[in-house]
């Protein structure tokens, strides 16, 4: 039943953001850009933090891994952007599970910080010009526009549609990973690690697994948001861009993916309702995630776990 | 070598910040299991109510310059301990009980609202302290020309770090705060009134964080609204290093944090000088999780 709601939910979305380029001007259409990249962050973050409960507030390093690769091979190599996107993934992956190797084993808030200390060191690297092809603290610029059979997305209503695309693609395979042996693996992996390594869970090697698949994602995410602005710098994957994230996931719902895409839009997208304030967005920010710890600590949206009910035994007797 | 000594000086006088700072960290730490992400931020208000008083009142002018700083730190002590009590209070005793996330998340919050009070409040420029609050000597020490602030900041982070020592390893109620960090549960049975340990601890730590606030406006000459961050992980890196919930370790893990950076960023390089103390943060975490002096086997490491 709520999963069929859920279902009419998504489609009912989906035919009002399809309309939505119609209605609003372009600096709105440009907001809900920004929401879509930012929901495709935050449910690749939703995979590390939310199902497999490690705590990754380091994720904009993983996002920056993406956005410079994509912007690399467009700029030096002259790949069309989106043919570099998978490659972008792979990298930041592949970057994820190389650094996650040594450190995943710790447990917590100590892995919170040793990823925030991660994130750091990217950015500084980043600032500092590594391998002389990062373009030091003025980024990369001169991005080509992505182009789809041919034709060239250029404004902010075509931008719309791809990313937009690309979001319901990804709340579409989320939702089967999710409910796959994976995904059910992460949630009780998250749930009691000692019971899951003792049901032949291995632990690492799923963690790891969570780690590199939303990395990749996000590196994804990142060639796409390069692509968008044609100019990157280090400044946009600061250690608050990572804060940012770790926000929407737990106030929109861990675990949830109609919830994280509800953060999205709450925590990017209602700012801009409040321009007036835009100094004291932070502010607001900051207490929120406070009351909401005391007052809801689940989020607005959690996820709903499927019960087992009498009616269900009922069904299955019936041959 | 003349470099040599110099960097090291900086390095100690920079490490007895960072470790004054930790000792916050370690303490809440050891009572609450907590990390206290908000301690950075209550170091920045430090440096900031430190300004405003000295501005205002104009102690030094008044009091002299000694007498006038020694009266300012305490005032800035007493207040910053006080946010860090109201912090207690407000944002972790609910949580009390909750998972470790939910304390997490909160503990961040409260750091995101600080800061983005004090910009709000003073504005997102640097503030500059005003000049010859002390006098800017400089003592000649072994051939060395080092300034008379290095030497207060060193002296002073050591006395209070003394301080803290004794009172936590002499005094009753510092066996009682020993207590609470080794067995909670056990020490309420013991009489230990364990909610007034925790807020003495949120008094103690945060106004030793205030004084580092206070002392980095008086060696440096500007603050910014979000330098505790920096300096609050930095601090828990030596806090880790150290061995976190350890005193002494907190101190050892500071000034060799301040030495390390200081001389990583001379002779290897500068513009790599903030990577150096996350560097040593994941090599401790992976090589050695308890820290150089941390006997206790963190659970949950």
């Amino acid at each position: 039943m709520a999963k069929r709601r859920l279902f009419w939910a998504y489609v009912l979305a989906a035919a009002v953001l399809a309309a939505a380029p119609l209605l609003l001007d372009a600096y709105w259409v440009d907001v809900l850009n920004s929401v879509g990249l930012y929901a495709l962050l935050a449910l690749s973050l939703n995979l590390i933090l939310g199902d497999a409960g490690l705590f990754n507030m380091g994720h904009a390093a993983f996002y920056a891994v993406g956005a410079y690769t994509g912007a690399i091979l467009n700029t030096q190599l002259g790949v069309p952007i989106l043919w570099a996107l998978p490659v972008a993934g792979l990298v930041a992956a592949l970057f994820a599970a190389l650094v996650a190797r040594p450190v995943i084993h710790l447990r917590g808030d100590y892995l919170l910080i040793v990823t925030v200390g991660m994130g750091e060191i990217v950015r500084i690297a980043l600032v500092n010009n590594v391998f002389g092809l990062t373009g030091g603290a003025n980024g990369i610029f001169g991005i080509a526009r992505p182009s789809l059979f041919g034709y060239r997305v250029r404004r902010p209503q075509e931008f719309f549609y791809l990313i937009w695309a690309f979001v319901a693609l990804t709340v579409m395979l989320f939702n089967r990973l999710e409910q796959s042996r994976f995904g059910r693996a992460l949630n009780y992996l998250r749930e009691d690690e000692v019971a899951a390594e003792g049901s032949g869970i291995n632990t690492v090697r799923y963690k790891l697994m969570a780690f590199a698949l939303g990395a990749g994602w996000a590196g994804m995410a990142g060639s796409l948001y390069a692509a968008k602005m044609t100019i990157i710098s280090p400044e946009s994957f600061s250690f608050w861009e990572s804060v940012v994230l770790f926000l929407i996931v737990i106030l929109g719902g861990s675990g949830s993916i109609p919830g994280v895409i509800a953060g999205a839009a709450l925590v990017v997208g209602l700012p801009e309702l409040f321009r007036k304030f835009a100094s004291a967005r932070m502010l607001v920010f900051g207490l929120v995630m406070m009351i909401m710890m005391i007052v809801r600590p689940q989020g607005l949206f959690p996820l709903r776990r499927p019960r087992f009910r009498e009616a269900d035994l009922d069904r299955e007797a019936v041959p | 070598m003349e470099q040599f000594f110099q960097q090291l000086t900086n390095g100690l006088a920079v490490g007895g910040i960072y470790a004054l700072i930790a000792l916050g960290y370690t303490m809440v730490y050891g009572v609450l299991k907590l990390i206290n992400f908000a301690h950075g931020d209550l170091f920045t208000y430090g440096a900031y109510l430190g300004l405003t008083l000295l501005v205002s009142l104009l102690l030094q002018d008044r009091l002299g310059s000694v007498v006038g700083v020694l009266v300012l730190a305490a005032m800035v002590m007493g207040l910053v301990g006080l946010i860090g009590v109201i912090l207690e209070r407000s944002a972790y005793r609910p949580l009390r009980t909750s998972p470790r996330l939910s304390a997490v998340v909160s503990a961040l919050g409260a750091s995101i609202f600080l800061q983005n009070a004090l910009m709000l409040i003073y504005g997102a420029r640097y503030q500059v302290y005003p000049e010859n609050v002390l006098p800017q000597a400089a003592v000649s020490l072994f051939g060395l020309n080092i300034p008379l602030m290095r030497i207060v900041v060193v002296l002073v982070s050591l006395i209070m770090m003394a301080a803290l020592y004794l009172f936590v390893q002499k005094t009753k109620t510092g066996t009682a705060i020993r207590a609470a960090a080794i067995d909670q549960g056990a020490a309420r049975l013991m009489g230990i009134d364990v909610d007034r340990v925790i807020r003495l601890v949120f008094l103690i730590g945060p106004a030793l964080g205030g004084a580092a606030g206070l002392l980095v406006g008086l060696y440096y000459g500007q603050v910014n609204f979000t330098m505790g961050w920096i300096y609050g992980m930095k601090a828990f890196t030596a806090a880790i290093l150290g061995g976190i919930g350890n005193i002494p370790g907190a101190m050892v893990g500071g000034l060799l944090l301040g030495v390390i950076e200081a001389l990583g960023a001379a002779y290897l390089s500068i513009a790599w000088k903030d990577a150096i103390a996350f560097v040593v943060l994941i090599l401790i975490l992976i090589i050695r999780p308890t820290g150089l002096l941390g006997e206790r086997v963190a659970e949950k490491v």
